[in-house]
């Protein structure tokens, strides 16, 4: 036999052989799969929700949006506290053992919550509006101490705000210094659609890295609450999900259960896995069995199964019957 | 130079006829190693073993019926733009189209994948071409995610900010950046589709160099096949 080359005259001796047309085979199962996906393209279509935007999440939900924002500007938003890959924040870092991939990984989409998501826009739309400009240039004055005591008292007030009939967010009475003009202006630039586009604001005409603003409406509530009201949360499956009744990354069952079990679920964990740090060991788990499934030729006991298992049976059935009705001499070992 | 020249032979050794010299070099070596490799008549076979009569044995061709209309239906697509689905009619059509594709790719390439298991389609020197089958598995995974991603719509906002957590734990987030919408429509209209094309004429040459495995358990001369199942 050469290099290369398998002898098959040898490998299937004994077999019977059938005529068989390979491109024949392809050629109806190419147009049989159109059919049918034709079928299904316009009888179901495809889901297509729209996306939320700054504006729109601002509209819906301002009390959110200013409290996310005020959040932001005070540093106590998840991002702001995030970690790698946009900053050295410790809030989202996630080990297990001696292993810190994200932090070995380092920063590469560099973000500042407060001035990203919030001073740099307002600067931008300060020119023109006295009472912005006068309030960033005294919140920028003041000492962090100061800062930290008016967005600390600003944040219990909004919690507690009210939205006005003109939209806008109505705070009780207190010592906020510059911060309730700093945040009805985000308000107000949100609302308008202003704020969408200056998150994408970069040092270049084309834009398509949407990072922070997708940031930005993470840490607010508000399309956390949509996706809940779509099943599209972790607790509820929603990686392998789709809005509406479609049928989504379905292959992502396996990846997505774990989410739904101990110990990636748990506060205490097991073995150093709890869900602080499950989206790791959940990579980490799929990592291994995707290495497992490579290598099952090689896996005694799982290459052995489909031995113990005879489905085997039902997929040659014709054959073994074919044998047992008409038995070749079995070959000398 | 004359014709008598021409036809006289030079001085010294005669050369090997295995060996002329329009024989020599990379291209005659490419070309013979691919003929003894996969000769077109194992690439386009006429005759097939009879045991290849099951429903299992059409689930591979499908998955490639299947991946055929996701490229088609991915390049009008791309060719329109990335928002022409969403103010388009036809756009979602093609959309539609492309969506359906996908599902149907997946639900044949898992039956195919379950089928090559229970039938140990690994066996007898087969080992590579079901690890290249598990890589094709695990690149779609990645290619459809990145396709989910770039939707630009609420549901690739949602898998975006969801998906970051997973992959920023690795430490890859500023190497593959979900949030990052340039990045992803560069790695899902071109790498994936091609890594996945690739692979998959990589996996139909192992698969016709080699034929399709004989049944477990099956009489068989000079073969292991009644041993364990490598």
């Amino acid at each position: 036999m050469k290099r290369g080359h398998v002898d098959k005259e040898a490998y299937y001796k004994g077999v019977r052989m059938i005529p068989y047309d390979l491109l024949k085979e392809l050629a109806i199962a190419t147009i049989g799969i159109l059919v049918v996906v034709l079928v299904l393209a316009v009888a179901l279509s495809s889901p297509d929700v729209p996306s939320v935007t700054i504006q729109s999440w601002a509209k819906a939900d301002p009390v959110d949006f200013v409290t996310t924002a005020q959040a932001e500007l005070a540093g106590t938003s998840d991002v702001a506290d995030y970690g790698p890959p946009y900053n050295n924040g410790t809030g989202s870092v996630q080990t297990w053992g001696f292993l810190n991939p994200q932090t070995w990984g380092g920063v590469h989409v560099p973000t500042n919550a407060a001035n990203d998501f919030v001073l740099q826009p307002l600067t931008q739309a300060a020119p023109g509006d006295s009472d912005l400009t006068a309030a960033l240039q005294t919140f920028n004055t003041a000492s962090t101490d100061q800062q930290t005591a008016w967005l600390t008292k600003y944040g219990d007030a909004v919690a507690n705000a009210t939205v006005g009939s003109d939209g806008s967010v109505d705070v009780a009475s207190g010592d906020y210094g510059p911060v309730p003009v700093l945040m009805d202006r985000m308000l107000t630039l949100a609302r308008s659609g202003a704020l969408d586009a200056l998150l994408l604001t970069s040092d270049h005409f084309y834009q398509t890295d949407f990072s922070r603003a997708l940031l930005f409406l993470d840490d607010g509530g508000y399309i956390g609450n949509l996706a809940q009201d779509q099943s599209l949360t972790g607790s509820q499956w929603g990686m392998m999900n789709e809005t509406g009744r479609y049928p989504g990354q379905a292959w992502l069952w396996l990846y997505t259960m774990w989410y739904q079990i101990p110990p990636f679920t748990s506060d205490s964990g097991f073995l150093g896995i709890s869900g602080a740090n499950a989206d790791l060991a959940v990579v980490g788990v799929m990592l291994v069995l995707s290495l497992l499934l490579v290598f099952v030729p090689v896996i005694p006991v799982l290459r052995d199964i489909p031995r113990w298992i005879p489905i085997h049976r039902l997929i040659w059935r014709r054959h073994y019957a074919e044998i047992r009705k008409h038995p070749r001499p079995a070959a000398p070992s | 130079m004359t014709s008598d020249a021409m036809s006289e032979s030079p001085p010294g050794p005669r050369p090997d006829p295995a060996k002329a010299p329009d024989e020599a070099g990379w291209t005659a070596a490419v070309r013979n190693r691919v003929e003894q490799t996969l000769p077109l008549t194992e690439l386009l076979p006429t005759k097939q073993p009879a045991y290849i009569g099951s429903w299992v044995y059409s689930f591979g061709v499908i998955c490639i019926a299947a991946l055929v209309w996701v490229v088609v239906s991915g390049v009008v697509l791309a060719f329109f733009g990335s928002a022409w689905w969403h103010i388009s009619a036809v756009g979602h059509f093609f959309n539609s189209v492309h969506f359906w594709s996908v599902q149907m790719f997946f639900i044949f390439l898992v039956l195919h994948l379950w089928g090559q298991y229970w039938g140990a389609g690994w066996r007898d020197g087969r080992a590579t071409t079901w690890m290249v089958g598990v890589v094709i598995f695990l690149v779609s995974v990645v290619t459809a995610f990145t396709g989910y991603l770039i939707q630009q719509n609420f549901d690739s906002q949602w898998i975006a900010i969801n998906a970051k957590d997973g992959i920023n734990s690795t430490g890859l987030g500023g190497l593959f950046n979900v949030l990052n919408f340039g990045q992803q429509y560069g790695l899902h209209v071109m790498l994936f589709p091609i890594a996945v094309t690739l692979l998959v004429v990589l996996h139909i040459i192992q698969v016709r160099s080699r034929g399709v495995v004989r049944p477990i358990d099956d009489p068989m001369p000079a073969s292991d096949s009644a041993g364990a199942l490598r």
